[in-house]
């Protein structure tokens, strides 16, 4: 069974603006998908969609679930998704508090909850700051802080918006090596494209609301021709050929890599 | 950066030793403890000095268990307490009756005695408030009014300032640092209407913002009822400090209310 299952995604916005126009996408377990593409071209539309926060026409389907207001619930507690910008995500005075939130929803009792909240904050490593308020953090900090919020309902589909946006090195170094261990299926929404190299296994390119190229993401990132033609373009001098020499690939489950779909239609 | 006397909050944070007995208590019980003395300081007959001198006395034993030294009190205090004074100084030169002179003003005597007692619950309610957050970190402040029944939308909307107001703050900082670049001095009517302008602007992201919290909230399951928190325990300790307390301020103030 598919991870995740989209089927002619369509969502217009109410101001008129056509944003998704027929997305299909598969994605199986475990595997790790970077969704590509320019400013505008439907990113986020897409990610809201996938926990039923926007709705539109089309099916969407996690882990056999189809989307829909009896199923809102369920899925919600399925998919975790970390939004681009880590003050709307945390809201509550503590660290500690706002980690709670989501297992709380859940109706998990306070020790089952305190206990999701120090395993959530020990897989990014922010144990420490527990009871610190989210203002105190750095950014770097608030963004593993945001993932910890959603890895504590253990869902089984991470949808990360723009995870690396804010970054320093240092802290997007740390981001990979607290991101790659984790089992869940990622669909990670990024212009940063050395980060969804490392990441990810593969690739999809959204332009103008529909998915215009889907393959293993080094083959998608080094089309010059496909990314020139849709705004993107990796950092001058960057060697993709090194990608794989990463220190954290190793621990990567190897089961994930044999699971790519190598269709590429073109533009 | 961070305008706004964002960082004015940051030193409200706690102080003293954290482990003290104080600092552990159920924060109820400081709620509770302290918001009584500040009732007691201000329902006090005018006259009654003992009473302010009792709450003064129980507020300096707290300190000291909470090992709070004298300076951190004194410097919170002094942000709150002079314009608490300065309203209640107003009394004296309006008051009717009887009135002394000293230099050129008369000052009316029963206005000073009200100017005295209302100086002197002032500066309880201050440094029950010091106390308490130099005590209590905030968030802990906010859940134990919740579980003394106040409303939870009150609590909420406290969290929510609480947390955001930094955010705000640090919008305004960035919006004041873009004018600044760009040459802008507030001086004229111009600049008037620029401030006008940098108000609307933050409004606006100010209310995006709350719809986008909201939509991160529906995304961890939030259905419009906020999960409550972990129950507290009210054990001896608790109890201890309350009797504390109230053996200090309590006799003295039905004392004076029945004189
Ligand atoms: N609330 C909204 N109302 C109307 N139109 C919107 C709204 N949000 C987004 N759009 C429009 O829908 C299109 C897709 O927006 P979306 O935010 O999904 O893009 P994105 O790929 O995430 O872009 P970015 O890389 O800048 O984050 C854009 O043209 C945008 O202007
Ligand atoms: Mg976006």
């Amino acid at each position: 069974m598919d991870a995740l299952r989209i089927a002619g995604l369509r969502h217009r916005y109410p101001a008129g603006r056509l944003a998704l126009d027929g997305v299909d996408l598969a994605v199986a377990r475990g595997e790790r998908v970077a969704v590509l593409g320019p400013n505008g071209a439907g990113k986020t539309t897409l990610a809201l969609h996938l926990n039923g926060l926007l709705e539109g026409e089309g099916e969407v389907e996690v882990a056999g679930l189809r989307l829909g207001r009896d199923t809102l619930r369920a899925v919600r507690e399925r998919v975790g998704l970390v939004f681009q910008d880590p003050d709307d995500q945390l809201f509550m005075p503590t660290v500690r508090e706002d980690v709670a939130f989501g297992p709380r929803n859940m109706g998990l009792d306070e020790d089952r909850a305190a206990a999701r909240v120090a395993e959530a904050l020990g897989a990014v490593r922010m144990a420490h700051a527990a009871g610190r308020a989210p203002h105190q953090l750095s950014m770097g900090e608030r963004r593993r802080v945001a993932i910890a919020t959603v890895l504590a309902m253990r869902p089984d589909l991470l949808v990360l918006d723009e995870p690396t946006a804010n970054l320093d090195p240092r802290a997007r170094r740390e981001l990979a090596e607290v991101l790659d261990p984790l089992p869940a299926t990622m669909l990670v929404v990024t212009h940063d494209l050395p980060f969804a190299a490392e990441m990810c296994d593969r690739a999809v390119v959204l332009a103008a609301g529909r998915i215009v190229a889907d393959g293993p993401c080094r083959e998608v990132l080094a089309d010059r021709a496909l990314l020139a033609a849709h705004d993107l373009e990796l950092p001058c001098g960057f060697d993709l050929g090194l990608v794989a020499t990463r220190p954290y690939a190793a621990s990567a489950p190897s089961a994930r890599r044999n699971a790519i779909s190598t269709r590429v239609p073109g533009p | 950066m961070g305008g706004l006397g964002v960082h004015a909050l940051d030193h409200a944070g706690t102080a003293g030793r954290p482990g003290s007995v104080v600092h552990r208590l159920d924060p109820r019980a400081k709620v509770v403890g302290l918001l009584g003395i500040t009732l007691a300081a201000a329902v006090a007959p005018r006259g009654a000095w003992v009473v302010p001198a009792a709450c003064l006395v129980a507020l300096a034993g707290v300190a000291w268990w909470a090992r709070v030294p004298a300076t951190v009190v004194w410097r919170r205090a002094r942000v709150v307490l002079p314009l608490v004074l300065l309203a209640a100084a107003v009394v004296p030169f309006v008051g009717g009756g009887p009135s002394v002179a000293v230099g050129p003003v008369h000052l009316s005597v029963e206005g000073l005695r009200t100017f005295g007692a209302v100086a002197a619950a002032a500066t309880v309610g201050t440094l029950s408030a010091v106390l308490l957050t130099a005590t209590t970190a905030f968030p802990d402040v906010l859940r134990a009014l919740e579980r003394l029944r106040v409303p939870r939308a009150f609590t909420l909307t406290c969290a929510f300032m609480y947390r955001y107001l930094f955010v705000l703050g640090e919008e305004v900082g960035r919006m004041r640092a873009a004018l600044a670049a760009r040459g802008f001095r507030p001086r004229t009517a111009l600049g008037a209407a620029a401030v006008g302008r940098l108000a609307t602007a933050l409004f606006l992201r100010g209310h995006a913002r709350g719809e986008r919290v909201y939509l991160a909230m529906c995304a961890r399951g939030f259905c419009g009822v906020m999960p409550a928190g972990a129950p507290g325990r009210l054990g001896r300790a608790e109890a201890g400090f309350l009797a504390a307390l109230g053996a200090l301020v309590v006799p003295v103030s039905v004392w004076a209310q029945v004189a």
